[in-house]
């Protein structure tokens, strides 16, 4: 239960970051704030020549308003996402499920680049940032680039990033109008990762129809999912469209949901189905009260 | 792998130590500060018996390395107490309510539970409950311990 050898880099400033990934190859790993990353190692299952800490580096930290988004540091603390009033304006998502991350413990350390470069499919992050349409900006000699969601997490664990990429901040769009957000989970032990999961963010026009929306699901499969059917189908009804038969449809489209010892697929389809129609319940009430 | 220099504050006490990169703060703490009273059940994250505070918030210290704690104030279980050894109002909850057995993992409750109620003075049952989610305690089956921390409440106000 202790982690292999390794060396330490530790880069005061982003740019002495990337250069060390650059140098440092495949034998690196980006060290943010551990809470995932940790645990692999003393477990044995991830193991490193090299770890590259980029938690004292205080550019990538913090909360940056823009006129339609917010752009979130990499490695800002999820303590920091879940008590910020302004954030929670804005970005509603990120506040309410910002409690469901692990125990608090962990959010004074996990950090929100490092749950999305981590990319596990039943975290809730990577959830959010794929409903909003988030987009992860990266940097690497090769210069910044901005990573769509929808094109970032490609299985479980494995994301767009290039090993000589680092994540330096997350960007949400932020929604106005008469829009309404929800997250639902099911955990057997509060605090575990979820057996299955729901995000949805809704939109409505003046007369109570659907303008935008989306669901996005976690725990469903090897990556976060959009359930395009669903969302396609909903979009343009009245509001009151029925939430029960959205879970459904929304179950429809998946092909890999996983079985193992907390829950065969079958079961987790059923939970997924309940989440899709607690959490768009929840955003239609929101969205029409406001 | 080559061993580096780290600076921290433990308890109070300026520390500076020679440190192999992949050396927990959990192991630091025990093994090169002597301070014992970190316990380490799982090692990785579930169990919250090494909880420590750095720079004031509760932390698993086996999710950290020593390494990355450089230039953090750290306190320990054995730093909870004050100076003379008189027990917090949360340990001396712990005592009166039962919120112990073996005391395996009473170390990192107790860390959890004083930084808990330092951010929130007058929780309910809910947000008490969620907060002691992140420690396991084989024995008590809790009951022990969520009458300690209403206890401990009751005693600060």
């Amino acid at each position: 239960m202790k982690p292999s050898a390794f060396e330490y880099h530790a880069p005061d400033t982003i740019d002495e970051a990337v250069a060390a990934l650059a140098e440092l190859g495949d034998g690196a790993k980006v060290l943010a704030g551990g809470q995932s990353l940790v645990p692999m190692l003393s477990l044995r299952l991830a193991y490193f020549d090299h770890l590259v800490d980029i938690g004292h580096i205080a550019e990538l930290r913090g909360i940056r308003n823009e006129r339609d988004a917010v752009v979130v540091g990499a490695t800002t603390i999820d303590a920091a996402v879940e008590h910020d009033a302004e954030l929670a304006a804005r970005v509603p998502l990120l506040g309410r499920a910002t409690p469901l991350v692990g125990h608090f413990q962990i959010r004074n350390r996990g950090t929100i680049g490092g749950s999305i470069a981590h990319a596990d499919p039943a975290a809730e992050y990577p959830a959010v940032a794929l409903a909003l349409d988030a987009e992860i900006e990266a940097l690497s000699p090769r210069g910044k680039r901005r990573i769509p969601a929808r094109s970032f997490f490609e299985d479980i664990w494995a994301t767009a990033l290039a090993p000589d990429e680092l994540l330096t901040g997350v960007r949400f769009p932020v929604w106005n109008g008469r829009s309404g957000f929800a997250i639902r989970e099911f955990a057997r032990r509060f605090g575990d990762f979820a057996i299955a999961g729901a995000v949805v963010a809704v939109q409505l026009d003046g007369d109570d129809r659907v303008e935008r929306c989306a669901i996005s699901l976690f725990g469903l499969g090897p990556t976060p999912r959009r359930a395009t059917a669903a969302e396609h189908a909903a979009r343009g009804q009245k509001a009151d469209i029925a939430a029960d038969e959205l879970g459904q449809l929304a179950m429809s489209e998946l092909t890999d949901v996983p079985s193992d010892v907390h829950g065969s697929a079958v079961y987790r389809r059923r939970v997924g189905a309940a989440m899709v129609h607690r959490a768009w319940s929840d955003a239609i009430v929101e969205a029409t009260g406001a | 792998m080559p061993e580096a220099v780290v600076q921290m504050t433990v308890n109070g006490d300026a520390t500076e130590a020679s440190v192999e990169p992949r050396v927990t703060l959990a192991d630091f703490l025990r093994e090169q500060c002597g301070l014992t009273g970190t316990h380490l059940g799982c090692e990785h994250g579930v169990c919250g018996a090494c909880t420590v505070l750095v720079d004031g918030a509760a932390v698993r210290s086996c999710l950290m390395f020593a390494l990355q704690a450089r230039g953090a104030e750290v306190t320990t279980i054995e730093g909870i107490a004050g100076p003379d050894g008189g027990l917090t109002h949360v340990q001396e909850a712990f005592r009166e309510e039962h919120g112990l057995q073996c005391g395996f993992c009473t170390p990192g409750f107790v860390v959890s539970v004083t930084a808990f109620l330092r951010d929130h003075p007058n929780p309910t049952d809910r947000e008490m409950k969620e907060a002691l989610s992140g420690n396991l305690c084989r024995c008590t089956g809790y009951q022990g311990i969520v009458n300690a921390v209403r206890r401990a409440v009751g005693a600060e106000q």
